[in-house]
């Protein structure tokens, strides 16, 4: 077939006039992972029974602004990445931005408690599996993620799959406060990014092959 | 890659906003469904992208074509995502940069693997890669889709029936019938891809 047999073929027939993106499908597919993670997180970990008392305090208000920072900003890199020369030169800043920030609130934490009490802020109680649980939860989502974006056209494959990982990954952790004890800013700087890294690394791993079209 | 400048930095550069306006009006009536529009616009994003895959792809001329044409189809089927107050030379830009890499990245993969071969081989790859070609015609491809995305888009767009007089023809409901021609779009490009 000859290249202007081709344009004649496109430029004619019912899907001249060009089909919207299917929003509500992709916001389908997106709610069913995060209540998919909702889910594994409510019957495998179980809802934090004091969340009432912590929410009293400002720490639990600072991690939550920092995940859901986070989540936003994911979502917006997931957004910008999955369209053809959209301009992405803002992403890093957008994303290291909440980052920054909680390592700021960080520094005031271990400056301002006693040097015996400075461990207890950085390792908590859960540091040791905190990391892997949000992996885990980021999973179903990650996938919804990808599954979207398939239906899209992102042009830089490695940094699309980051961008879903990292999306995926810092959904998981706001659905993971829920059952998490720590709030400590020291804490959540370091395992939560870890958490939310392990998604972001997998999904520049496998971005060239699963994003393909 | 640094020398063709990106649409996008272009302000100032008279010619390239005009070009870019032009496409972005003919793409934004074509969206709406006009044909003719529709038409010029990829005529003439076929000419530019046409000069830039040859420049691009000077050790390869047989490939420009097959290329092009693949790019043309990766733009119609991905229309949806283009955000119609961004630049449309740099999303256009985008996809045709996107389809060179990802085709100069297999085809790399493939001439690292011919090293290693002896004359007895290569004399047989020649043959491959001649298959390959007749292989890539569209018209070709278009008989291995399934037959009711064949039909499909062969009545819809090429036939010049109505969309109720095809979904007649194949017993199907018209709003089927425009899934078929999508989805057998998407496996059309698919399989250019594929066969490359």
């Amino acid at each position: 077939m000859k290249t202007d047999d081709l344009i004649n073929m496109l430029a004619n027939g019912p899907d001249v006039s060009a089909p919207k993106i299917p929003t509500r499908r992709f916001v389908l597919f997106i709610s069913l992972g995060v209540l998919t993670s909702i889910g594994i997180m409510m019957t495998t970990l179980g809802l934090r029974p004091n969340m009432i008392e912590l929410a009293m305090l400002p720490a639990f208000w600072i991690k939550m602004a920092f995940v859901i920072a986070l989540a936003g900003t994911g979502w917006i890199a997931v957004a910008r990445l999955s369209s053809p020369g959209v301009r992405t030169t803002m992403l890093p800043a957008l994303i290291a931005a909440p980052v920054v920030l909680i390592w700021l609130a960080a520094v005031a934490a271990l400056m301002n408690a006693a040097p015996d009490e400075r461990a207890t802020l950085f390792w908590g109680d859960t540091w040791h599996y905190c990391s892997s649980l949000i992996a885990i939860l980021s999973l179903p989502i990650f996938v919804a993620i990808l599954k979207v974006m398939r239906n899209l056209a992102p042009t830089r494959l490695r940094h699309a799959g980051a961008a879903a990982g990292f999306a995926a990954g810092a959904a998981a952790s706001l659905v993971y406060s829920f059952h998490c004890p720590e709030i400590d800013a020291p804490f959540i700087g370091f395992w939560y990014l870890i958490g939310i890294l392990v998604p972001t690394g997998i999904g520049a791993l496998i971005g060239p092959r699963v994003l393909r079209w | 890659m640094q020398r063709i400048p990106n649409r996008e930095q272009s302000n100032g550069n008279a010619r390239n906003e005009l070009i870019e306006l032009r496409l972005h009006a003919l793409f934004l009536r074509g969206l709406t469904g006009d044909e003719a529009a529709y038409r010029d616009f990829l005529q003439a994003t076929a000419t530019h992208l046409r000069a830039f895959l040859r420049r691009r792809l000077s050790r390869w001329p047989d490939e420009v074509e097959d290329l092009l044409q693949e790019s043309l189809l990766a733009i119609h089927n991905q229309r949806m995502t283009y955000d119609t107050s961004a630049p449309l030379t740099a999303w256009l830009y985008a996809i045709a940069k996107y389809k060179l890499i990802d085709w100069l990245r297999r085809h790399a993969r493939r001439e690292m693997q011919n090293d290693t071969l002896d004359d007895k081989n290569e004399l047989f790859s020649t043959t491959d890669a001649d298959a390959n070609e007749a292989q890539r015609d569209l018209g070709k491809l278009l008989a291995l889709l399934p037959e009711q995305q064949r039909a499909a888009i062969m009545h819809t767009k090429i036939d010049g029936w109505s969309v109720r007089e095809t979904a007649v023809a194949l017993k199907i409901s018209e709003a089927l019938v425009k899934v078929a021609v999508h989805r057998g779009l998407k496996a059309l490009a698919e399989k250019l891809r594929d066969k490359s």
